[in-house]
């Protein structure tokens, strides 16, 4: 084992350097995780996350609770984020330091564009399903109206 | 469905070029985006009708992103165990979507699309995982490309949106930007020196956490570090890239320092040391993977210090990613045992080495 100590502008670096361990296995490293990780954080954060007033008690849209997410750690959907406004406001306080996303703003496309799309995806799988079913006809039918809409 | 690498845009993994700045320190420099389509439970929650609906609504808008152009489709569900540990191994899917964590099954309409230049994983924990990888230190570059793919694509998709909180995600963590920048950086220099606990320590007062070379819960082994940004709400986008660029600019030339100490303090062990890497790696008959990962970070440091040449960035990188267990099952065929795996790495590393090593002792 060669040990050498070494000062440089008053700070102290240590080498340890076996040669037979680097001849058998290479540099190594010996470096261990976040001492305090997020999810860590997240997961003593989210179990105080204490029902606030005001708050649902489930996602009217996905039957999300609060106690539910205490156990995952995750939210059922995006209306959740309306239904326990109060207490997820709190918690990303404390996980971000903030609850105010000063980030890119964000738009989404026309509701018509998004209507004629999402028409689109629902003739694009029933055409697949009608083909697979080898109901020609429908299939026909499907693909027409998939063309105008186009 | 069969995993055909051939047919992914250079492999999946064009930063292996090893064209970036910096290449021989950062691997790579990633930024991804997690968003959620309006209107759908999250994929966690979702059904299967709910999950094949996103995927559809995504395949239906890729033809009008410019940045997913000749993009390559893999469904992730239907692939093998091997097949999704490939993918994951090239940092192309989360162990998540995957299905490599506790739940050992991926969701049903897991898919990723693959481009020349970003990806985006699909029915991840968050409907949409948009990411960049560049090679070498380019956090710029990869925010750039990314913020395209999220342009163009939320021109298509209507992402789930709130005025207050921003972008809305499965998990709290993540939510407001969705953004995780992160660099992979190898720092065998200050590993050695034994500095790497305080620049580490000071990573995480500066908001910013450090993890193995696959991401959250892995281990860090061969002196590879993913450095990311640990908040994503209340500061913007740039902000947030410009400041990890910032600190791992200073982690660099802590590293750089690190390297000349060792140099002038103890050469010719170091060069020892490395020489002795290269031959065990050159003609070693059974390599674990931990030994090879040692091996081959001794064998980059070597070439970073210059005192090997003739041996190629782009060489250090594939080994590091082609000689992983998946990697060696999926060129075999079948799936190997562990000790059969650490024979065909010894071969695949030998092979590597004998053709693309002209070194200079």
């Amino acid at each position: 084992m060669l040990n050498l100590t070494q000062i440089v502008e008053n700070a102290v670096t240590q080498l340890h350097l076996c040669e037979k361990c680097a001849a058998e296995r290479g540099i190594e490293t010996t470096v261990a995780a976040p001492t305090t990780p997020l999810g860590e954080f997240l997961q003593a954060a989210q179990q105080q996350a204490a029902q606030m007033a005001g708050d649902a008690s489930r996602c009217s849209s996905c039957g999300t609770s609060l106690r539910d997410f205490r156990a995952s750690g995750r939210l059922g959907c995006a209306q959740c984020y309306g239904a326990f406004e109060h207490s997820l406001r709190d918690l990303l306080r404390r996980v971000h330091g903030s609850s105010k996303h000063v980030g890119r703003q964000y738009r989404p496309p026309s509701d018509e564009a998004v209507d004629r799309n999402t028409t689109l995806t629902d003739l694009r799988t029933q055409l697949q399903h009608a083909i697979r079913q080898e109901a020609f006809e429908t299939a026909a039918t499907l693909r027409d109206q998939i063309r105008t809409l186009e | 469905m069969t995993l055909d690498l051939s047919l992914l845009p250079e492999g999946g993994i064009p930063w292996l070029a090893a064209s970036g700045e910096h290449a021989d320190i950062v691997l790579s420099s990633r930024i991804r985006l997690a968003r959620n389509v309006a209107g759908y439970t999250f994929s966690p929650r979702s059904g299967d009708g709910e999950r094949l609906r996103v995927l559809q609504q995504v395949r239906d808008a890729v033809p009008k992103v410019g940045s997913l152009a000749h993009s390559v489709l893999v469904r992730v569900d239907e692939l093998t165990l091997t097949e999704r540990q490939v993918l994951h191994e090239r940092h192309l899917v989360s162990k998540d979507l995957a299905g490599l964590d506790a739940s050992g099954e991926p969701r049903s309409g897991a898919a990723v699309l693959v481009s020349e230049e970003a990806g985006v994983m699909i029915n991840e924990e968050d409907h949409l995982r948009l990411q960049v990888f560049r090679s070498g230190f380019d956090l710029g570059g990869a925010f750039a490309a990314v913020q395209r793919l999220d342009q163009e694509l939320g021109e298509q998709v209507p992402y789930a949106f709130h005025a207050e909180f921003g972008f809305l995600t499965s998990c709290p963590t993540n939510t407001g930007t969705g953004m995780r920048a992160s660099v992979l950086i190898h720092l065998p220099g200050l590993v050695l020196t034994q500095e790497i606990a305080k620049v580490l320590q000071g990573l995480q007062q500066m908001g910013l956490t450090y993890r193995g070379l696959y991401g959250e819960g892995s281990e860090v082994v061969g002196n590879f570090f993913q450095i990311s940004n640990q908040t994503t709400l209340g500061r913007a986008e740039d902000e947030l890239t410009e400041h990890l660029s910032h600190v791992v600019k200073r982690v660099i030339e802590q590293e750089m320092e690190a390297r000349r100490v060792l140099l002038r303090d103890a050469g010719y062990i170091i060069e020892d040391k490395l020489w002795r890497a290269f031959g065990t790696l050159r003609h070693a008959r059974s390599l674990p993977s931990d030994e090879a990962m040692n091996l081959l970070s001794g064998l980059r440091l070597a070439v970073g210090l210059q005192l090997m040449s003739g041996l190629s960035v782009y060489t250090l990188n594939k080994l590091l990613i082609l000689s992983q267990s998946a990697h060696l099952a999926h060129e075999a065929g079948r799936a190997l045992t562990e000790s059969e795996t650490s024979l065909a790495r010894a071969k695949y590393v030998r092979e590597v080495l004998a053709n693309e090593a002209g070194l200079a002792g």
